[in-house]
């Protein structure tokens, strides 16, 4: 019989290779409402880049491909509940197992390289890749695993910048739009704009990779204060005309997600990581109890 | 906004005649190179081995599985970030005779000039959607440099191969600059 750790190599396995396959639901609304806007507009090169986007999500789906060559890093956010009771570091090792599976089973194109010598390490996994964020989950018995495949399009568009206290809201907008603005092009838009608020620089960063990767086209972070701004710079993003793919239109992006914590008196990390409209992600929860692994597509 | 069928190899006349927006498809061959095969050809100074006289190159590097007999069979072939290989556009069209680039994310101004000087275009693919250019790829039909794998020097027969969009043309327009100096200005006036 397999182990819970079968099963989560089994399913970081599985998990990766969906995610390059099955856009998520979410994504795939946004796409449409992006390529309805862009109808509206009436403007003709931005309708076809949308049109050229969906029609590529139904091949991939009608022949079961991959959407996008870009095999990306991966990246998981690992949620533990409390009864669960399981060995984390055998859990870190099963996840790696389960990227060289899908590397070599699929295959995949592997992208790990080292970063001064660029030699390819072949596996899609290496010195500190797979990247695991582990969450912990008081009273659970359940695992659950989300698995992103971050391409680089939209990772080489990182920034972090930290601002005096003194620019306010303000500065943080205007260096948000900074930010969409020098990327242009080059995240494959329509984007999903993630944004860390506050904490130290690297949380700043880590809550960005959260906002832009792992939460939901449609979802409002709960501050009514932060969630005003997410709705405000979505709405001027849009009126700077980028458009998808850099060639003009209405959607620049889709979504802005920004994620905060609490910071120091004389500081203000504002971090931004872009994600590009594949939007790739994909979830799965494993139970203690059950041999099932509960995987959510939308095939 | 017209729409062109290209077969390469191409001359200068067929370059000279395509706008901003237009739409062109291609049929027969194309190349793919990516940061690594250029590395090679310009910095380590090692001429291309095939003749890119006229060629349409585009930026990739495809994921592939290496069959017994020595061939590869396509998996998964999309387009990478062109922005990042801007610097190696002049060498391509002055020295190798290359006439359009396909790739997403546009070049720089350096390389608009280069194209208005040569007679060379930019033509934008919906970055992306590999699964499409995957289908239109019909046939991987040699492989220079596998050495650098995935970032070999690619040749490929294509069927309507696109839509791809004149983003760079051959008269010192970009649809890239055009785009960014409107937001430029948007942004200006949502900041104040």
């Amino acid at each position: 019989m397999d182990t819970i750790y079968d099963r989560i190599e089994t399913t970081a396995r599985d998990l990766y290779i969906r995610a390059l396959k099955d856009i998520p639901r979410d994504v795939r609304d946004g796409l449409q409402r992006a390529h309805a806007a862009e109808k509206a507009g009436g403007h003709q090169t931005a309708e076809r880049v949308m049109f050229t986007i969906l029609n590529n999500i139904e091949v991939a789906d009608k022949k079961s491909m991959m959407v996008c060559q870009d095999t990306g890093l991966p990246v998981f956010k690992v949620s533990i509940g409390s009864e669960a009771k399981i060995d984390v570091a055998e859990l870190k090792n099963r996840l790696r197992k389960g990227c060289e599976r899908a590397t070599a089973e699929y295959p995949l194109r592997s992208n790990t390289v080292h970063p001064l010598t660029r030699k390819h390490t072949g596996t899609n996994t290496g010195q500190g890749v797979p990247i695991v964020k582990l969450y912990f989950v008081p009273g659970s018995d359940r695992i659950e695993i989300s698995m992103a495949p971050k391409g680089s399009g939209s990772e080489n568009t990182s920034f972090l910048k930290m601002l005096n206290p003194s620019e306010g809201r303000k500065g943080v907008k205007q260096f948000i739009l900074q930010c969409v603005f020098e990327s242009g092009a080059r995240p494959c838009p329509p984007i999903i704009v993630g944004v860390g608020l506050g904490g130290t620089s690297d949380v700043a960063m880590q809550l960005a990779k959260e906002a832009s990767t792992f939460r939901k086209i449609g979802s409002a972070n709960p501050d009514p204060d932060v969630a005003q701004l997410e709705r405000e710079l979505l709405e001027a993003i849009n009126q700077t005309g980028i458009g998808p793919q850099g060639l003009g239109g209405a959607t620049t992006a889709m979504a802005v997600h920004i994620e905060w914590a609490h910071t120091h008196i004389s500081q203000n990390p504002v971090a931004v990581n872009m994600q590009c409209w594949r939007g790739e992600r994909a979830e799965a929860v494993i139970s203690l109890n059950e041999t099932e692994v509960h995987s959510h597509g939308t095939l | 906004m017209a729409h062109y069928k290209l077969r390469p190899p191409l001359t200068e006349a067929d370059i000279r005649q395509l706008k901003l927006e237009d739409t062109v498809t291609i049929d027969g061959t194309i190349f793919g190179i990516r940061d690594a095969t250029q590395i090679r050809i310009f910095d380590e100074g090692i001429a291309p081995p095939a003749d890119l006289t006229g060629s349409v190159c585009i930026h990739t590097a495809p994921g592939v599985r290496k069959l017994p007999d020595g061939t590869y069979e396509k998996i998964c072939i999309g387009t990478t970030t062109s922005t990042r290989m801007d610097r190696f556009v002049p060498g391509l069209l002055q020295q190798y005779g290359v006439r359009a680039i396909v790739g997403k994310g546009g070049f720089l101004q350096g390389s608009v000039d280069a194209m208005a000087k040569f007679g060379g275009a930019y033509l934008a693919i919906v970055g992306g959607a590999a699964a499409l250019e995957t289908l239109q790829i019909e046939e991987i039909e040699k492989v220079w440099w596998e050495d650098l794998m995935p970032e070999c020097l690619w040749k490929f027969r294509v069927k309507d191969f696109g839509p791809l969009i004149v983003a760079i043309d051959s008269h010192g327009h970009s649809l890239y600059r055009d785009i960014q100096q409107r937001a430029a200005e948007r942004i200006k006036s949502l900041s104040q």
